[in-house]
């Protein structure tokens, strides 16, 4: 095939990341996350990353807290930006004002990076009407409920993880991989992602592609299956 | 004087709990006591469960030595496999839960008002706080509601007046389920429906800071 999304390395394929990047990190919880693009991120110098994900750190997984601790990361942006670090370098460095902490509702995560995605300017919701959430942010009512707007959120990476990958970057997630991957897999100016598993063109049954590979710029090998 | 007075378990509370849910209902339960509700709702009444982790029809948290790395709800627990289950994305989960498509959603709490709003993302002498998906099922699930214990570890009311910790969403609570009563909040306030055995309507204002509305028939705690 002449041409092929394939890297051979994890180094490689996030070679390019710059200072100051924001950068997308797939995964629901300790399950299925990027952990060889993200051993590659931390071997990597690139630094004032803006880190944008599900949860930032859980006993086990210590690669975010990692990326942190080495004074690479400037803010996180997550639904559970301090779940399984209590008393963790998260919490201790945000204490010190050294990183921002941004908490965002889990869905609204969602349908910032998901407007991104789809070139949309944003999105009304009703989530976080009469809260904190509210502020500072445009307001309408629709219908007679009240909404607030929420904008889109691009990055420069996404760092993901699939089940199966082609060539053309057509993929499969397994599971609750879907979640967080599927979303981040449009929103990125570079979506990087490593695959359990890796086909010709035609190893996917085009009816069953989740994220379709115009979406996808990179693949690569995931290093090993992660363990429960 | 309450001080000595028995209160319910977190199994009572969930069984009283799933009582609530509607069959064939779709229903997503929150971290905690709600979690334990799964475990009481009857073979004769078919819920179907809604996780944000992007999972549909999973089943109850999955046995030691079947765990799945790819099935877990969004708290990270690892979920049961049965026949039926679909997969999608953050967006499509959380589309479901802003769309109305989720019944009801049974969250824990720090504090609820009488008019129903829930603060239950952050303690304000932590100075942080995980968001999570609350604040999207509080807006957006038909039915929101709060499994509790009745008072915090140092006694404090979490039943209040208003909420003086950060809202997670107003007006939201339609049903307050906790270790002494069963509350419903309303525009004109907090009423009583049932209480735990042997506490009276008293008993259970005392512990309780908002006034309660104490209707004629108050029940008796039914799990």
């Amino acid at each position: 095939m002449a041409f092929s999304k394939l890297y051979d390395t994890h180094d490689a394929a996030v070679a390019d990341v710059r200072d100051g990047a924001t950068i997308l990190v797939g995964g629901v919880a300790k399950s299925n996350e990027p952990s060889g693009l993200l051993s590659a991120l931390l071997r990597h110098d690139a630094t004032d990353l803006t880190i944008v994900c599900d949860f930032s750190g859980w006993d086990g997984s210590e690669t975010i807290p990692r990326l942190v601790k080495d004074g690479r990361v400037s803010r996180i942006i997550s639904p559970y930006p301090f779940l399984g670090a209590h008393g963790g370098v998260i919490p201790e460095l945000w204490e010190l004002g050294d990183i921002e902490v941004v908490a965002v509702p889990h869905g609204t995560l969602a349908e910032r990076l998901r407007a991104a995605g789809a070139g949309i300017g944003g999105v009304f919701i009703t989530t976080g009407v009469g809260t904190r959430f509210d502020m500072d942010k445009e307001s309408r009512s629709i219908d007679g409920v009240g909404h607030v707007l929420e904008t889109p959120l691009r990055a420069d990476f996404a760092l993901l993880r699939c089940h199966r990958a082609d060539g053309v970057g057509n993929l499969v997630y397994r599971g609750a991989q879907r979640g967080w991957n599927s979303v981040m897999a449009t929103a990125a100016r570079t979506t990087v992602v490593e695959s359990d598993e890796i086909g010709e063109p035609g190893a996917i049954n085009p009816e069953l592609v989740i994220t379709p590979g115009i979406y996808v710029n990179r693949i690569v090998r995931a290093a090993g299956a992660p363990a429960v | 004087m309450t001080e000595d007075k028995e209160r319910l378990d977190r199994a009572i509370m969930a069984m009283r709990v799933a009582k609530e849910l509607p069959p064939g209902g779709t229903v997503n339960l929150g971290i905690g006591i709600p979690t334990l509700v799964s475990m009481f709702v009857g073979d004769d009444s078919i819920v179907f469960y809604h996780s944000e982790s992007g999972v549909l029809n999973c089943g109850p948290l999955a046995e030691d030595g079947n765990e799945d790395i790819d099935l877990i709800n969004a708290g990270g627990q690892f979920l049961e496999p049965v026949p039926g289950m679909a997969y999608f994305s953050s967006a499509d989960a959380f589309a479901m839960i802003r769309g109305g498509h989720v019944d009801v959603t049974v969250l824990g709490a720090h504090q609820v008002s009488a008019n129903g709003d829930l603060a239950n993302w952050m303690l304000p002498e932590r100075g942080v706080g995980n968001i999570g998906g609350a604040m999207d099922l509080a807006a957006g699930a038909d039915k929101v509601i709060v499994a509790m214990e009745h008072n915090d570890r140092n006694g404090n009311a979490k039943v209040v007046e208003e909420c003086s910790f950060p809202l997670t969403g107003k007006g939201c609570v339609s049903l307050v389920v906790t270790d002494v009563a069963v509350l419903e909040p309303t525009p004109d306030g907090m009423v009583l429906r049932e209480t735990a055995p042997g506490w009276s309507p008293e008993d259970v204002q005392e512990i309780t800071g908002a006034a309660l509305i104490i209707p004629e028939s108050v029940g008796e705690y039914e799990v």
